[in-house]
């Protein structure tokens, strides 16, 4: 096996605009002067241009960009135009949920197992009808999370105290590697994404990545930077190891039937075990001790399990729609 | 901090969940019916209680009860390619 080349070893370039909003923030980040944008507008608070902005804002609090002045991450200007575009984000989910605040309830639907496939899913898709480039579309998408594998989550710890927190901890200790830097799971996926022969460095797929991909990952950041959102944060967290031990094996599966190498199946592997264990621990701890301490959040923590359900619905549906058409479901070729 | 050395001296717990798996605090060894060893070295272990999981002994979530789907237009259940359609639901695809 090739010597690991670290992802993160240097920050990526920025991204090409997609619209006023992003062209505002990345000129900005570029020159050093204040953007001249103070509000969304009636930018689609789902599409290309918000996500896009907003996806390069929170980019600054994690792996920055190459020639961008590090201290732009506190820019009062930035940060102000960073609320702006988060406010219609945030109703817009808001508006998509319609939460009956019911944590039970909104997990419920993911504890059970349909027989067959509903013909919404990806994983489902891939597992039965993935042909090799579907799989390598798939992994340079979702390596805009996988290479920064939780960290978004460990923004919410300092928010959490008692059980909630030590269940927390301990989630993110094995996400991280369990104190062995091979096994930290975002390593685990770059060396997925070299099996699938993808280029690995950190950021290297943005510009491909369509605005449904961008919500997904913006959904975590947006969650996990702001401390009124700790419940929302949880919920999101819980729906996403809740449902990942099926999906994984499901794509574990798919790996193997289109013959990628053992290092893209035990990235599934490994999520299809750590992941029920995750799942028992953030459902009992995380929640239920988030609930013991601070019940009033139950609808927050109900509404990050939807919201996280309806960005992974509106995903799915793009990919699915290109690839049941035979079209790439990236902005612009893969290589 | 997760499998410290410092539990030694203090007994292990094992949480009982309902219809789910049993949760063992790690690293643990399992010795199987046929003297098979099997060890997690991961802060708690979930051992399988319904005999349902294909990673034995650890749970895979198989005990979850399971549901007929709402059809879809582009539903693809009545396919008799003999693969295996009951491998579980998920609103996200993404592992964590």
């Amino acid at each position: 096996m090739p010597a690991y080349r670290e992802p993160r070893r240097r920050s990526p370039a920025l991204p090409a605009p997609r619209g006023p909003l992003s062209g505002e923030v990345i000129a900005a980040l570029r020159t050093g002067e204040a953007p001249r944008a103070h509000a969304a507008g009636d930018a689609d608070p789902f599409g290309d241009d918000l996500q896009l902005a907003l996806y390069v804002l929170y980019e600054l609090h994690y792996q920055g960009f190459e020639d961008v002045d590090e201290e732009h991450e506190w820019d009062p200007a930035l940060l102000g135009l960073r609320r702006s575009l988060e406010q219609p984000f945030l109703a817009a989910l808001r508006e998509g949920t319609g939460t009956d605040g019911d944590v039970e309830a909104a997990l419920a639907g993911l504890l059970v197992e349909p027989v067959g496939d509903d013909g919404h899913s990806v994983s489902h898709f891939l597992r039965h009808d993935g042909e090799l480039w579907h799989l390598r579309e798939y992994a340079a998408l979702r390596s805009l999370y996988h290479l920064k594998e939780a960290d978004p989550h460990a923004w919410v710890i300092p928010r959490l105290y008692g059980r909630a927190k030590a269940a927390m901890v301990a989630v993110e200790f094995d996400e991280f590697g369990a104190g062995r830097e091979a096994d930290i799971h975002a390593r685990l996926y770059a060396d997925l994404m070299g099996d699938l022969s993808l280029e690995t460095a950190y950021g290297h797929y943005l510009d491909a990545a369509p605005a449904d991909v961008l919500a997904t990952v913006n959904l975590m950041s947006l969650f996990g930077l702001h401390r009124s959102l700790r419940g929302a944060l949880v919920g999101h967290f819980a729906a996403v190891e809740v449902t990942s031990s099926p999906g994984s094996r499901r794509l574990a599966a798919a790996l193997k039937r289109v013959g990628a190498g053992p290092a893209a199946q035990r990235f599934y592997d490994e999520h299809v075990e750590a992941d029920a264990v995750h799942e028992q621990v953030v459902r009992r701890d995380v929640i239920g001790g988030l609930l013991a301490d601070e019940p009033h959040l139950e609808p927050d923590i109900a509404f990050g399990i939807e919201a996280t359900g309806l960005l992974e619905d509106r995903l799915a549906t793009r990919l699915l729609a290109a690839w049941r058409s035979n079209s790439t479901a990236l902005r612009g070729p893969l290589d | 901090m997760p499998n410290s050395p410092e539990r030694s001296g203090r007994p292990a717990r094992v949480t009982l969940g309902g219809d789910g798996p049993l949760l063992v605090e790690g690293p643990v060894e399992v010795v199987g019916d046929d003297g098979t060893l099997y060890t997690s070295r991961r802060f708690t272990a979930a051992i399988c209680t319904c005999r349902k999981t294909r990673t034995h002994p650890w749970c895979d979530t198989s005990h979850r009860r399971r549901v007929k789907p709402e059809p879809h237009p582009d539903d693809a259940t009545d396919r008799t390619d003999g693969t295996d359609r009951t491998d579980g639901t998920d609103r996200t695809d993404g592992a964590a």
